[in-house]
């Protein structure tokens, strides 16, 4: 028994599979450290952090759940920056998945000089962040942006869009908007490889035109639909650079983003175990709407081959 | 437009040649199943221009802005085509330098830096891990396959704090190190882009290799590698502007003037500059953007692959 065990290892550490999974783990080596020193390690240390008070200056101090506590009970800001999140995901995902699409059936029409609109659609995605945010606070200018110079040519009233608590929230969808690049070259890509024979069927059966995209079109495109939707929302909760730099979270914390209140509790104030349970928020509202959507998926992704 | 198929379809079964004169016209205005009609082309047309007009109308303020002589800048309403074009602007907003700050081409220098560091190590450290998921067979390979997926979910603001401290505890706030040694280490989405594409590749070529005794790195670097230069190029436009763009990042670790980035600069610029020459503002907004712009007009294939290459169907 012994010794087959022993030759039977022995072959097993010589085998072509043994070496093999060695030489794969060899090459997966790099994510391993990177994830155990840059992701894994920070969230656990985050989620220690977020029992902990800590202001860089003295030794952390045991806190319990107060800050959890605080979040709910004292912290009005908090629950500002949830609401204001919540709101800009719920308004800019859904529109921005509707516009990306409209514009990549538009472009799927065979029309001429298909590489020029596809062009002016995605150009804006490789200027986002800051220079975007800068170019729009330009646009958003109360006496000199073209907004409202174009809202007076058409003989409308101009408004104050950063600087209005009502607006600015609008202000920043609308700019988000422009960003819808990247979703609308993968519908566009998924709108043309979906199968002609399938339109054809419906041709002969009459289908009309409305008919045709509710019952072949949105359900070949629910992956992308799937795919564009979850990471619209992830991107979303995430939204930093365009409140940072167009409003700095004012007018009276109207755009007082999760991530921009998160960023200032951390490094202005310093409070770094506070920070790191508004991340752990932050990071189980990702969670908890990927999940939601992976849940509500199996009821309209419609997979091709039916395996999942 | 069902009466307008019917007309044609009667028409067809007549031998097509009696087709009556209204109903070419109406097919022609109309469409049938073949051929969409005019009318609904222009109606396609029509809005593409308006929201062509629409997403370019921001390019198009700021290059306004950017050319305008300073006098024009704050004049009502405003000039539509700025005259004279001051191109001299671009001049000014590259070599403006505020009291002690150092000028804006360091900023540059730090953020070509940055850049250039995390393209390479992007492609190369996703690269050598995407190869393991696609060719090699190994326990819990599936398992840290949907670990590397799923930690796409997790924000940076997440690990930030943490991530801060370390830097800090090695002393290297402030410098370029911590904005340039964690990509070394793969990214998730690309190393799911790559792994898509590696899949691509008929396995009879390393197979053979194989066979005739190439190790699996040698495999790696001269058969899979130069083979997936579509790929990879997708790979290596993204990651430029992402780290071109980035923000966040250099905002938490870098503090002194002389370690800023170009987005650093740009967002501090309002501040630094009180009573904005928005002018110059725009001339040196442009200028930042200008690089990824360039890149996408001569890399558009790998940008629409590099999106595209993911098979979304599962």
């Amino acid at each position: 028994m012994a010794t087959t065990g022993l030759t039977g290892s022995r072959g097993f550490w010589q085998s072509r599979r043994f070496r093999d999974a060695m030489v794969a783990y060899a090459f997966i080596l790099p994510w391993v450290i990177g994830f155990i020193l840059f992701v894994g390690g920070p969230i656990v240390a985050s989620f220690v952090l977020s029992f902990f008070r800590w202001k860089m200056i003295a030794p952390p101090r045991f806190y319990g759940l107060t800050h959890y506590i605080s979040m709910v009970t004292t912290d009005e800001l908090f629950r500002t920056s949830i609401w204001v999140t919540f709101k800009f995901v719920l308004i800019s995902v859904p529109i921005g998945q509707v516009l990306a699409l409209g514009l990549a059936l538009l472009l799927n029409q065979r029309v001429l000089l298909l590489g020029f609109w596809r062009s002016a659609f995605y150009l804006p995605a490789v200027v986002s962040g800051v220079a975007g945010s800068v170019i729009w606070v330009w646009m958003y200018h109360v006496e000199l942006g073209i907004v409202n110079n174009g809202l007076a040519l058409m003989g409308l009233e101009g408004r104050n869009w950063l600087f209005d608590r009502e607006l600015v929230l609008g202000s920043l969808i609308v700019k988000s908007l422009w960003n819808i690049g990247i979703p609308m070259v993968i519908y566009l890509a998924a709108l043309q490889g979906l199968p002609q024979q399938l339109y054809e069927a419906a041709d002969i059966d009459g289908a009309g035109e409305g008919s045709k995209f509710l019952s072949i079109t949105l359900p070949m495109l629910s992956p992308a639909i799937f795919f564009n939707v979850v990471m619209g929302i992830i991107a979303a909760v995430q939204t930093f650079a365009e409140p940072y730099v167009m409003t700095g979270g004012g007018p009276d914390n109207a755009t007082l983003f999760l991530g921009l209140h998160l960023y200032q509790n951390a490094f202005h104030y310093l409070k770094m175990g506070y920070a790191s349970a508004m991340a752990w928020i932050m990071f189980l509202l990702i969670f908890g709407l990927t999940v939601f959507q992976f849940g509500l998926a199996g009821r309209w992704v419609y997979y091709e081959g039916g395996t999942r | 437009m069902v009466a307008g198929n019917e007309t044609v379809s009667t028409a067809e079964g007549l031998g097509g040649r009696t087709l009556s004169r209204p109903s070419r016209l109406r097919t022609l205005l109309l469409g049938n199943r073949f051929q969409a009609g005019m009318v609904r082309m222009l109606l396609v047309y029509a809005l593409l221009f308006f929201a062509a007009f629409l997403f370019l109308l921001p390019f198009y303020w700021m290059v306004n802005t950017a050319l305008k002589p300073s006098n024009q800048v704050f004049t009502l309403p405003p000039t539509w085509i700025p005259k004279p074009a001051m191109w001299s602007n671009f001049l000014t907003a590259f070599t403006i330098q505020y009291e002690t700050d150092p000028p804006v081409y360091n900023y540059a220098l730090n953020t070509v830096i940055i850049s250039v560091n995390g393209v390479i190590a992007t492609i190369f450290s996703s690269a050598l891990v995407a190869y393991a998921f696609a060719r090699l067979e190994f326990p819990g390979k599936n398992v840290i396959f949907l670990g590397i997926l799923s930690t796409l979910m997790i924000p940076f603001a997440v690990v930030m704090v943490p991530q801060f401290i370390i830097w800090r505890y090695l002393n290297w706030l402030d410098t370029l190190w911590p904005l340039m040694i964690p990509h070394w280490f793969g990214s998730a989405w690309n190393i799911f882009l790559l792994r898509q594409f590696f899949m691509t590749i008929p396995s009879e070529y390393d197979e053979a290799a194989y066979l005739d005794g190439a190790s699996r790195w040698h495999i790696f670097i001269r058969i899979i590698l130069p083979l997936s230069k579509p790929a990879l190029a997708a790979v290596a436009v993204f990651a430029f502007v992402f780290f071109w763009n980035d923000f966040l990042g250099p905002l938490i670790i870098l503090s002194t003037p002389e370690n800023f980035t170009l987005t650093l600069f740009l967002a501090n610029f309002n501040v630094a500059y009180r009573g904005t020459p928005w002018h110059l503002y725009m001339a040196a907004a442009l200028i930042i953007i200008l690089p990824c712009l360039i890149l996408f007009f001569f890399s558009q294939n790998a940008f629409l692959k590099g999106i595209t290459v993911t098979d979304l169907k599962g």
